[in-house]
């Protein structure tokens, strides 16, 4: 393993200290946990978001902490889900008294662990919500229970549900939003390189020089199956024809498109696939109304990337486009 | 035959080290069909238990197993934060209050620990997962004793039956947590939490074994 480290043990705690110092205007932390908050925290008359998952996401999650989005991210260890503890000191120093709204992506960890932090801070009488994300349509034959993961187009949850919490609105009216954006959002993710967890120091699986794994989730873990190399164009088109068949995206559908690198594709790469995606799309006649390119959640240095789709209405579009100022993600 | 408050910290702290010695072994059965962090997430949250112990030593043994799940709660993190928190939580409710633990409340405590897990995993016997090594053991350990065998000999057969349910795990595949994403794929793995899981009540059994009674 060879990495930019001190020591295992203390990543996400230095990676913390080196956030704070990069946007001292936009966040601070909040003593003895690791849950970095809005300076301005709490916002009063403003439903609270809170959100995290494991460390090695970044800038998910905190980097979505600001105006517009999220209230508060918490920080699990690498890829582990954060405390109860955690989650429920955020939640209290987010509540501005309209109560809040966890966003949860569907791991079993991340939904224990809020679940838990939510029965704690509702002990408190504080009013809390949650929803949980689960766009990843690589498991959609899936029997199982379970549910689908939640990956990238979790960032679209944040900045719409930001975006109404922002405009004043009440809790059920928020949760009601975030609710649609995840009905409406489908992605799917492949990986050429697996990524090291710092405290593990050996990559999570392996791959021959020649195979690509599809259908990956974003915290190393091995896809749905494996397969030889093959050219951008024939991975988008696997990646695509999932994700256009789940909802399904139909002919003249508006949507927001997000192609997000995993931490080590380049984005020329990225742009590439961009190209693929909306070559796809124009033979589909579905309309991109907006599109973003760039890492927005990321696993470690894997090398790969994801494709997200949200299909739009005309609230959903007005949400999207509103102003949110954050360290990741910014618009006028 | 009785275990003392001493009995269960000197299990505890055997656990504390079973868990250090197998950190990478855990987390490479995790690194198969999961996310490879189960024995550094259980380590991490044991060595915290090691670290705050002294704190609530002098306490009766139901609050001292309440206060070890509290810090793994708030310390591992993950899946198995949550569950073997809620595990020790649930064992100390149970014997609140108690200096020694005859056979029964060893029996009340690992149910009550054991439902605790079902319901906040939402999981059940056959699902892949801690509950394939403990329900087994818990059965196993009830019969021993109502047919009169001796708790050494139960706890024995206990382990025993947890053993098996750890290598039922590999014929198996994942209905819970995250190796579930890889569905048929994750036959031929042996789970890491049904793994964890049967250490644990290993150490139980090898340290009652050697008790001179």
């Amino acid at each position: 393993m060879k990495k930019l480290i001190n020591n295992p043990e203390e990543v996400v705690k230095e990676m913390v200290t080196g956030l704070l110092y990069a946007y001292p205007t936009y966040l601070k932390k909040l003593d003895n946990v690791d849950v970095v908050v809005r300076k301005t925290s709490p916002v009063e008359g403003k439903v609270g978001l809170v959100s995290g998952g494991g460390s090695g996401h970044e800038p998910a999650h905190a980097g979505y902490v600001g105006k517009g989005m999220l209230d508060a991210a918490c920080l699990g260890a690498v890829f582990t889900s954060p405390t109860p503890d955690q989650i429920y000191e955020a939640i209290k120093a987010v509540d501005g008294g309209k109560g809040v709204l966890l966003i949860i992506k569907n791991y079993t960890g991340d939904v224990m662990n809020f679940e838990m932090a939510k029965e704690m801070a509702e002990m408190d009488g504080i009013k809390v919500s949650e929803v949980i994300v689960n766009d990843d349509v690589a498991v959609e034959n899936s029997t199982y229970t379970q549910g689908r993961r939640g990956i990238a187009g979790t960032v679209f949850v944040h900045k719409i549900a930001g975006a109404k919490a922002e405009e004043g609105a009440e809790l059920e009216e928020v949760k009601e939003v975030a609710e649609k954006v995840i009905k409406n959002l489908r992605s799917m993710g492949m990986a050429f390189t697996p990524c090291t967890v710092p405290a593990a120091g050996k990559p999570s699986f392996t791959l021959d020089e020649d195979e690509i794994e599809i259908g990956i989730g974003i915290h190393g873990e091995p896809g749905t199956h494996r397969e030889k190399i093959k050219s951008a164009k024939e991975i988008v088109a696997e990646l695509m024809d999932k994700i256009v068949a789940d909802l399904p995206f139909n002919d003249a559908d508006e949507v927001a498109l997000m192609v997000n690198g995993l931490g080590a594709t380049p984005l020329s790469e990225l742009f590439i696939a961009n190209k693929e995606v909306n070559e796809y799309l124009v033979g589909k006649n579905i309309n991109v109304y907006k599109t973003f390119v760039g890492e927005y959640m990321t696993s470690l240095e894997m090398s790969g990337f994801s494709i997200t789709l949200l299909k739009l209405d005309e609230e959903l579009k007005a949400l999207l486009d509103a102003s949110a100022d954050t360290p990741a993600f910014k618009q006028l | 035959m009785m275990l003392t408050k001493s009995d269960v910290t000197n299990i505890l702290d055997v656990i504390i080290k079973i868990i250090e010695d197998n950190r990478q072994y855990l987390t490479d059965l995790d690194a198969a069909i999961g996310d490879a962090d189960h024995g550094i997430n259980l380590d991490r949250g044991f060595k915290a238990v090691r670290d705050k112990m002294t704190q609530f030593l002098d306490k009766d043994i139901g609050t001292i197993l309440k206060n070890v799940g509290m810090v793994l709660v708030s310390t591992v993190g993950g899946a198995s934060g949550p569950l073997y928190g809620t595990f020790f939580m649930r064992m100390g409710n149970a014997v609140s209050g108690k200096s020694v633990l005859d056979e029964n409340d060893i029996v009340a405590m690992f149910e009550a620990g054991l439902s605790g897990i079902k319901e906040r995993g939402k999981a059940q016997f056959g699902d892949k997962t801690m509950i394939d090594a403990m329900e087994p053991a818990l059965n196993e350990l009830k019969k021993a004793l109502s047919e009169g065998r001796n708790l050494k000999e139960a706890i024995g057969a206990a382990a025993n039956a947890a053993y098996n349910g750890v290598l039922m795990t590999k014929d198996i595949a994942a209905k819970k947590g995250r190796a579930s994403y890889l569905g048929e794929r994750s036959i031929g793995h042996q789970d890491p939490g049904a793994t964890s899981a049967y250490l644990m009540i290993k150490t139980v059994a090898d340290y009652v074994d050697k008790l001179q009674q």
